[in-house]
């Protein structure tokens, strides 16, 4: 292949490489844009009262996100996640009658172990029951653990937490809520363990090709099992926080805004792939800060809330959309590089 | 027996049904140290369940693998691996979200510190070096070793599976139709690599549908048809039409001018080459 063929290939690859590197940035671009307009249509977006409301909100989703982005990179899904962070709020609360104020600490281990053992429930009948989708297992706890909840309850809200919670729900550290400094330090710890670690390096690969991931060794059954467990941990942590926000218990939280749905949709939306192997804490969080802005942009406008629906929804389709063309750009780089020869 | 005329890999009489399919029904052959080895077969002749077994892919249900003597069982690829048995699949086994340098140390990074175990932190920078090293001495032309492989062309992609068992292995590489999806270029490329291997005594076992590359490469030829070797032979150009009815199953139409190095199917499963 001839030198002006040559150097043709390499410049068209590399538009496409910044195509797919802008695609990466792509969520923090939207959310700075969407950001200034919303602070230009109403000032008051960018008051400390508002911006403390929207890093509150935003910590319990981006949370769950986290936790579900594990799941999703290894190719599966974790509907339960909402009713788990429900349920581990109802646990927290029922530890907090028997130990008390001064058993704080007990009451948030608690809260993370029952999320920690749906989510070992979760991993372990997917893997060993071999069910064909993790759809089909995680649907079951859903219903399972929100009747539990709902049961001991009787879908009443509980009032009631250790001063602990309250301060890790609503406490603030200097301006920052301390919610957003939890989420901050498990982002910290999940990017490091993700990027950085062997195990974490499995879970991409499991996502990536599981089939592949066999045949080199890597002990599939167990990645899988252990995403399902760090992400139910994290629904667990995500009811610490709802707890403390709310100063008490709900059994039937977690579902649309502010729980499953917000969550799943702040990882798509922050860019990772839904078939697997693709996607990072930090666009993550992004996700969660998008979600939580088009939700208070459109409050502070005196929209209906119903309407906050409608937005993210689309902004999910919208993030769909580009994981498609990323895709698609990345086949177009393979047909380029093949034509040019470059071996 | 000298160790110099014992073979490396010798597998008897290996047996692997799948439910009621039976892919192996006594398949039995050897190999030497820094041979070329092809296994030649139609489709459903069962190479591909003849090769995982020897890689510890699948575990047959009857018959021995030998190494240098010793009888082995594999349980699984990392078994065979520990043996120095290497294998690239013929879906290459590649994780596409993955970079070169990642791919190659799939499933055995790198990590400090030892006692941390699956927790501990990858040597990112230490792996890198390595395959930038290995791909050099290869002669494997990848530009950029951080880009993931799902962008990569079929060739080069092609290229890094090979070089990946390559790396790691120290006895036997089996490669599964190496070339099939390759264009001519790429394919020497990988042709390339294969002679390299055997000039440093590692063994290549090679499926492979390309009577032309067959006869390049390998130094013996056995095929497989229905799940037993039916034939051996060395591949060369005359020996071609042979090798052909032996896949297909036909007797040969017409006799060839030498004696035949081996008898038509209905006789015993596995003769030696005749004196040259």
């Amino acid at each position: 292949m001839d030198a002006t063929a040559q150097s043709r290939g390499r410049s068209s690859t590399r538009a496409l490489d910044l195509a797919l590197r802008f695609l990466g940035a792509g969520p923090i671009v939207i959310l700075a844009i969407l950001c200034a307009v919303i602070a230009l249509a109403q000032p008051v977006f960018l008051s400390t009262v508002n911006l403390q409301n929207v890093l509150l909100q935003s910590s319990v989703v981006a949370m769950l996100a986290i936790g579900s982005l594990v799941v999703i990179l290894t190719g599966g899904i974790d509907l339960s996640v909402g009713s788990t962070m429900a349920l581990a709020t109802v646990i927290g609360w029922e530890v907090f009658q028997v130990v008390g104020n001064e058993g704080g600490l007990l009451v948030v281990a608690a809260m993370v172990v029952l999320g920690l053992i749906v989510g070992i429930c979760n991993g372990t009948i997917y893997v060993v029951g071999r069910i064909p989708h993790p759809f089909i297992v995680t649907l079951a706890t859903l219903s399972i653990v929100q009747s539990i909840g709902t049961f001991i309850t009787h879908s009443q809200p509980l009032s009631g937490m250790p001063t602990l919670v309250n301060d890790l729900g609503r406490g603030f550290i200097g301006p920052i809520p301390v919610a957003a400094i939890m989420v901050g330090i498990v982002a910290i710890v999940a990017t490091l363990f993700l990027k950085r670690t062997q195990w974490g390096r499995w879970i991409y690969a499991v996502g990536g090709d599981r089939e592949a991931a066999r045949r080199m060794s890597i002990p599939v059954p167990l990645v899988l099992i252990s995403a399902y467990a760090v992400c139910g941990s994290l629904a667990g942590a995500a009811g610490i926080l709802v707890a403390g926000n709310i100063g008490g218990a709900s059994a039937t939280i977690g579902q649309a805004a502010g729980g499953l749905l917000d969550a799943v949709a702040a990882v798509i939306i922050g860019g990772a792939s839904i078939a697997g192997g693709r996607g990072t804490v930090w666009n993550c969080i992004i996700g969660a800060l998008l979600i939580g802005v088009i939700r208070n942009g459109l409050a502070l406008g005196g929209a209906s809330p119903f309407l906050q629906g409608l937005l993210v929804g689309g902004t999910i389709l919208v993030a769909v959309e580009l994981d498609v063309v990323r895709t698609m750009i990345e086949g177009r780089i393979r047909t380029i590089q093949s034509n040019v020869g470059s071996l | 027996m000298s160790t110099t005329t014992q073979p490396l890999l010798q597998v008897d009489g290996l047996v692997k049904s799948f439910g009621a399919v039976r892919a192996l029904s006594g398949a039995s052959l050897h190999l030497m140290a820094g041979e070329v080895l092809a296994i030649l077969g139609d489709n459903g002749a069962g190479k591909s369940t003849l090769v995982k077994c020897i890689a510890g892919s699948l575990q047959p249900d009857g018959g021995r693998v030998l190494m240098e003597g010793h009888e082995v069982r594999f349980r699984s690829p990392r078994d065979a691996r520990d043996h120095g048995v290497e294998m690239v699949y013929q879906d290459l086994a590649l994780f596409g979200n993955l970079s070169v340098a990642q791919n190659f140390y799939a499933g055995r990074e790198l990590t400090w510190p030892s006692w941390a175990g699956r927790l501990g932190f990858l040597r990112e920078r230490k792996m890198a070096a390595e395959t930038r090293a290995t791909l050099e001495r290869l002669g494997v032309n990848i530009p950029d070793i951080s880009v993931d492989v799902a962008q990569m062309s079929g060739g080069q992609r092609q290229a890094v599976a090979v070089a990946r068992a390559v790396a790691f292995v120290s006895k036997i590489v089996i490669l599964d139709e190496p070339t099939a999806a390759l264009g001519l270029r790429e394919g020497a490329r990988v042709h390339d690599l294969v002679r390299m291997l055997t000039e440093h005594g590692v063994s290549v076992i090679l499926i492979s549908h390309n009577l032309q590359e067959v006869t390049e490469l390998a130094h013996r030829a056995v095929v497989l048809r229905r799940g037993q070797v039916v034939g051996e032979a060395e591949p060369t150009l005359e020996n071609q039409p042979l090798l052909v009815s032996l896949i297909v199953g036909a007797t040969p139409v017409e006799a060839p001018r030498r004696p035949p190095p081996i008898t038509p199917p209905a006789a015993a499963p596995e003769a030696a080459l005749p004196p040259a």
